[in-house]
């Protein structure tokens, strides 16, 4: 049996690169894929906490994020799209005609 | 009853506002003076009721519903019309009735729209200030405040072509800022600290109380609202908005810049005089910053150039006597010069504005001279508005004048009666000064002798000028029947109005005095316990031992000789050779420049405060910012605000990673706020004694 | 109906079949065949509030999950107003952008869901998915024009923030589930009240991850960067619902969470969420100086707003509570107007919405330049307007509540603000027409609608007890 805290910690770890990646890939599609990364980390928060009180509370709740999580990313995929006709280009720095 | 005296005004402005672009000019400016004289009747309808009164219950209120109520606040939208009401609300509705139909004749020459914009502000106006004096708690009083505010801002800037008038115009708004600021604490701290925002509540809570010594939290609050009466009260040191404002048309400074909005400071003052005078310390604070205004604002006046300047310093000086009379706890002298300084006032600037009229838009009195003939029934009103407000004996001024420098040295403030009394010498010799330079002499043409050599002034300035004195072929017209009537009436009244509270020194009843007392006590029922800080005023108004009654007299003497002097000091410079001031002026040069240069006090904000804070907020932030919040006052904060925007918004660079490092710092601050952040602050709060959290 | 059970939602399925019939009928559309879209989301939107209506004082709850008690009502019926309202402007706005209606009508609709599920969450879990449900919809509203680059970085920009930030939400979601086995609010309430683990370091880890995803939805600073960007970017009818809309529904779950569930832990969030408004309400406005376009310039003044209503949370007192509802709904009807008067204003080529664009409007537009005039002066908070009074109860909350850096820094900033609130005034009365742009032509729908807005907002400024007392109604049932 693996303790609690070690679940914690793979997903906090998990999470931490996740948040990493949003803010230093230079790719539209690697950052909507770091988001990705975090949403599942903390589903394996939520699953290991559900584990822990005994309950499928936390494996119903996972179901319900991943149907989240990919309504978001089917959003983000095509704004992805609608930019790159736009633009020609994926890195996120390149967007900036709305500033100040 | 009392709702229709800021409704019918409010009528008129929602009449020219949809309709006016529409309506000739002779309806649109019909519908507004008719609109005023209607309120001016209803106002006098309801007065003589109130007169009718018992004087135990010497007030009509009228409440309409409950506004604001919640919890442990309760505050209703009521009017109340008491004896200091009454007073302002006549001279509101009558001198701006007065006020409309002379501006039916001033601004005929503007396009219909404009006219229309015009008359609508000014209805706008009056109802705003019809509400600011009704009001019968600190809420709805703030209506008309921030009301009154708007509309000055508006027609100060009303000749927006000109780059002058719309500076004027921010600046009018920036300055006017700060005060409504400190306004507002005072009033959500008096809500905190007394319960309430009812002034005969306010009052009544108070009362019992002894007045507080030192400054507590009471002395905060007053404090905060005299910042507020300051900013509209134009008092040193939120004076500099008001010359300025002379930018807008002249019979908006005769009704805004004069007689109405500005003394607005002056009657919340009244207002709240028991409040007030719980707070001896405060007090002396509105006194001496009312007498040093007084002084101040009159050096100046003696040697501005514009017709109008002059007018606006005059009534920044005549502001610090009312603010004086405050001060000293004469209220009801107070009160009583700012009613007969309406009616001299509004005569001067209007008269002022019939010369301007006649002139083509000409401001600057080294260009007049000799109007008298050509001019004659202006020439005549504005002689007896000058004697006004110089205080000769017999007419209005001398006898609101007499009362305050009376009640000023009769409570002991020998220092503030001196400041006073030279400053009654100097409202003679700064308004003969114009007198004689405008009417008397010989006019000098545009371009020769004395006004070439003079500062370059922008001569066509006035955006009204289409050049009455080119249309008539250099012969000049006196004022129109329309502008002429208020002239004439106005003069009867700074004559006439003093005579309502003629002194018992000369054998009067001072009937104003005993009329305005009730308003400037907490109840019928409480005023037995605390008469204390108006002993002085009692014997003023009740026994009136010989002593008094003699040195009365004495001091009324020695004003009226002051007056006299001032008038013949400015005779002696200005009527008869001139080049005497000339040599003067040469002699004390840099007295005199000081002067002319309104001791720089723009200057000084522009150098001292303002060109800092913008040096200091491009090179780092955080200076700028608490410089800003601690004394980036008046002319400063809003170009500081702006400088510290233009840093403040490079942050938004576009890039959504920048976007995204900022969310995760702040994650990292609230996260770390409880480990790491909150045991520092906490640590330097108690090496710096903080206070800390709230 | 079939089970009392469902009364709760029935406002949302309402909205939901309305969204479902606009999508179906669009798609069966023959080309060029015009069809009342907008009439039929109105339909929906007002058998919505009609429904919110009768759940009034009811107390009804579905499956514990959804509580329709009046708190989460008096909400649902504020979005559902900004709903009505946008559509009302949407007809013009969409035939000129060539904007697709049935998408975007159901978008709308389904925007306007999720926010009466956020209002109406017992449920941490069903917070979260009624603020997907809300996110996603108002992020293709944002980007709907395909063709404008502009509108499509600012709906990006504003995605890509939104699921990061959900991400930290949903964390905080995790944290609460495994600290105190549930995820109902009611639940956490009560094991929190019961077991007083002050700065236990869970807690404030969770409590702390929830307050980052909620600021983010309230665009409090720092966490408001996507807010300017958004803002300008999105058609200017969208702005003004997502302005009102998401910034309502987020506050109501904001509130409802902290100010119940996480209530015993007041003191540990209460210097934060401080520290928040502080920093809101001085960058908004400060920031907001510097604009010279419309829309971003109420966009950083959106910013300060969410700021004045964080010090309502902060104060927390019967007032406090109250005004927070009050001023959402003043805001709420005033930025519509706002938006709404500038989304009349474009034309089809040109958005009209800098600075410039508005000299001489009074000129041009008087109508139009009147209801803008008093949604700014709203805004500012000047009398006698629902701003006014807004604000006056904000900040007397405050100093009841002895918040006094709270109420003077508020005071502040609402006093600088008016200072770009009054600079558009005064280029509309003060300045002379620039001539070169012919004023749009304005339907006389969408001018009835500004005219009843700008009632409402005087309305609310001289009789504000009615709406004062439902929102005290409002608080008595949570809290």
């Amino acid at each position: 049996m693996i303790p609690l805290g070690n679940y914690l910690l793979v997903s906090a770890v998990l999470f931490g690169i996740g948040t990493a990646g949003v803010f230093m890939r230079r790719n539209l599609i690697t950052v909507l894929l770091s988001i990705e990364i975090m949403l599942n980390a903390v589903n394996l928060t939520f699953v290991a906490f559900g584990r822990q009180i005994g309950t499928v509370d936390g494996q119903i709740i996972v179901a319900f994020v991943m149907t989240v999580a990919a309504a978001e990313a089917a959003v983000g995929l095509a704004l992805v799209v609608a930019l790159f006709r736009h633009r020609e280009s994926l890195n996120p720095d390149g967007f900036t005609s709305l500033r100040w | 009853m009392l709702s229709l005296i800021p409704l019918l005004p409010f009528a008129g402005f929602l009449v020219n506002a949809t309709l006016g672009r529409r309506l000739p000019k002779g309806v649109s400016g019909g519908v507004a003076s008719l609109a005023m004289l209607a309120s001016f009747a209803v106002a006098a309808a309801a007065v003589r009721r109130l007169a009718g009164l018992d004087p135990g219950a010497f007030a009509i209120s009228e409440t309409f519903y409950s506004w604001i109520a919640s919890g442990d606040i309760a505050i209703d939208l009521a009017f109340r019309l008491d004896t200091l009401s009454a007073v302002m609300v006549l001279v509101i509705t009558g001198i701006g009735s007065l006020i409309h139909v002379y501006s039916i004749a001033y601004m005929h020459e503007e396009p219909d729209a404009a006219f229309a914009r015009y008359f609508s502000y000014l209805n706008l106006f009056a109802a705003f200030m019809l509400v600011l004096v009704l009001g019968s708690s600190f809420p709805v009083m703030f209506v008309g405040w921030e009301g009154v505010g708007l509309c000055s801002y508006l027609l100060i800037g009303f000749w927006f072509t000109k780059k002058s008038a719309s500076d004027a115009g921010r600046k009018a708004f920036v300055v006017n800022r700060v005060g409504d600021y400190a306004f507002v604490l005072g009033m959500l701290l008096l809500l905190a600290h007394v319960g309430t925002l009812d002034f005969q509540a306010v009052a009544r809570a108070v009362a019992p109380q002894a007045p507080e010594t030192g400054f507590g939290a009471l002395s905060i609050v007053t404090l905060l609202l005299f910042i507020g009466a300051t900013g509209k009260s134009a008092q040193i040191p939120l004076h500099t908005w008001l010359p300025d404002a002379m930018e807008g048309p002249t019979p908006v400074s005769a009704l805004i810049h004069a007689t109405t909005m500005v003394t607005a400071g002056v009657y919340m003052i009244g207002r709240n005089a028991v409040l007030f005078s719980h707070t001896p310390d405060v007090l002396v604070i509105v006194a001496v910053v009312g007498a040093a205004t007084a002084l101040f604002a009159g050096t100046i006046g003696l040697v501005q150039t514009d017709i109008k300047r002059v007018l606006a310093y005059s009534t920044v000086s005549q502001l610090g006597y009312m603010f004086l009379a405050m001060g000293v706890g004469a209220f009801g002298a107070g009160i009583f010069h700012l009613y007969t300084h309406a009616f001299f006032k509004a005569l001067l600037f209007l008269g002022s504005g019939a010369v301007i009229h006649a002139l083509g838009g000409e401001q600057d009195i080294r260009r007049m001279g000799g109007l008298r003939r050509e001019l004659p029934i202006t020439y005549w009103t504005f002689v007896v508005g000058a004697l006004a407000i110089a205080g000769v004996p017999g007419l209005a001024g001398f006898f609101s004048k007499d009362a305050i420098l009376f009640e000023t040295f009769a409570r002991g403030h020998v220092v503030l009666w001196i400041v006073g009394a030279l400053t009654s010498l100097l409202t003679a010799a700064y308004m003969f000064r114009l007198v004689f330079l405008t009417f008397h002499g010989t006019r000098l043409r545009q371009g020769s002798g004395e006004a070439a050599s003079a500062a370059p002034r922008d001569v066509d300035a006035h955006a009204h000028g289409g050049g009455h004195a080119r249309d008539h072929g250099g012969h000049l017209h006196d004022a129109p029947p329309a502008m002429a009537l208020a002239l004439l009436l106005l003069a009867l009244g700074s004559v006439a109005a003093g005579y309502v509270g003629v002194p018992h020194a000369l054998g009067g009843g001072n009937r104003l005095h005993s009329w305005l007392e009730p308003a400037f006590t907490a109840s019928t029922a409480t005023v037995a316990d605390h008469e204390t800080a108006d002993d002085a005023a009692d014997d003023h108004g009740g026994g009136h031992g010989a002593d008094a009654t003699r040195l009365e007299l004495n001091l009324m003497g020695v004003s009226s000789a002051l007056a006299l002097f001032g008038i013949g000091m400015a005779a002696w410079f200005w009527l008869g050779r001139r080049d005497r001031a000339a040599a003067i002026a040469e002699r004390a040069g840099p007295v005199y420049r000081l002067l002319l240069n309104k001791y720089y006090v723009d200057q000084i904000y522009d150098a001292a405060i303002v060109r800092p804070l913008v040096a200091l907020s491009q090179v780092g932030l955080w200076r700028g910012l608490d410089v800003r919040l601690i004394d980036g006052a008046v002319n400063g904060v809003g170009t500081t605000v702006s400088a510290a925007a233009t840093t403040l918004r490079r942050i938004q660079s576009g890039s959504v990673r920048t976007y995204a490092g900022f969310v995760l710092a702040g994650v990292i601050l609230v996260l770390g706020y409880y480990p790491v952040i909150e045991p520092i602050v906490r640590s330097m709060a108690s090496v710096f004694a903080w206070p800390m959290g709230r | 109906m079939i089970s009392p059970s469902f009364n709760a939602i029935v406002p949302m399925l309402c909205a939901t079949a309305g969204a479902l019939v606009v999508m179906l009928a669009e798609s069966w559309r023959a080309r060029g065949e015009r069809m009342p879209l907008g009439v039929l989301g109105g339909i929906a939107l007002s058998a919505a509030g009609i429904a919110l209506a009768l759940l009034w004082d009811q107390q009804a709850s579905s499956f514990g999950v959804i509580v329709a008690d009046n708190f989460g009502i008096f909400v649902s019926l504020v979005v559902v107003v900004a709903g009505l309202v946008s559509i009302a402007f949407s007809s013009q706005v969409l035939d000129r952008d060539g904007i697709p209606r049935g998408e975007y009508y159901a978008l709308l609709l389904f925007a306007i869901v999720g926010m009466m599920m956020m209002a109406t969450a017992n449920d941490l879990l069903v917070v979260f998915i009624g603020l997907e449900v809300m996110s996603v919809a108002v992020y293709v509203l944002t980007g709907i024009r395909r063709d404008d680059p502009r509108g499509v970085e600012g709906a990006f920009k504003y995605f890509l923030l939104g699921a990061f930030a959900s991400a930290f939400l949903l964390y905080g979601v995790a944290f609460t589930f495994g600290l105190t086995g549930t995820t109902r609010l009611d639940g956490i309430g009560q094991f929190l009240a019961a077991r007083s683990m002050s700065s236990s370091p869970m807690v404030l880890l969770a409590m702390g991850l929830l307050l980052v995803g909620f600021a983010f939805k309230i665009s409090a600073v720092p966490f408001h960067m996507w807010t300017p960007d958004a803002y300008e970017g999105a058609p200017a009818v969208v702005t003004g619902f997502m302005s009102t809309g998401v910034k309502a529904a987020a506050f109501a779950a904001f509130t409802r969470v902290f100010l119940s569930a996480f209530e015993p832990f007041s003191a540990d969030w209460a210097p934060l969420v401080w520290y928040l408004a502080i920093a809101t309400m001085v960058l908004g406005t400060v920031v907001g100086v510097a604009q010279h376009n419309l829309k971003r310039m109420l966009a950083y003044s959106s910013i300060a707003h969410g700021g004045y209503l964080l010090v309502g949370l902060v104060a927390a007192n019967q007032v406090g509570k109250e005004a927070i509802l009050f001023y959402l709904a003043a805001y709420a009807v005033t930025n519509l107007a706002a938006f709404g008067a500038i989304a009349l204003l474009g034309t089809a080529d040109r958005a009209n919405d800098t600075l410039q664009d508005y000299r001489g409007l009074w000129q041009s537009r008087p109508m139009v330049a009147g209801v803008l005039t008093v949604a700014l002066l709203s805004l500012g908070g000047l009398p006698p307007t629902a701003g006014f009074i807004g604000k006056w109860y904000i900040f007397s909350a405050a100093v009841s509540a002895g918040y006094y850096g709270l109420a003077i820094a508020g005071v502040l900033t609402s006093v600088i603000s008016v200072f770009f609130y009054l600079r558009v005034v005064v280029m509309m009365y003060m300045t002379e027409p620039a001539g070169t742009i012919a004023p749009p032509v304005v339907s006389r729908a969408a001018l009835a609608t500004l005219a009843v807005t700008a009632a409402i907002i005087l309305y609310l400024g001289v009789l504000p007890t009615a709406l004062l007392d439902l929102a005290a109604a409002s608080i008595d049932t949570i809290f």
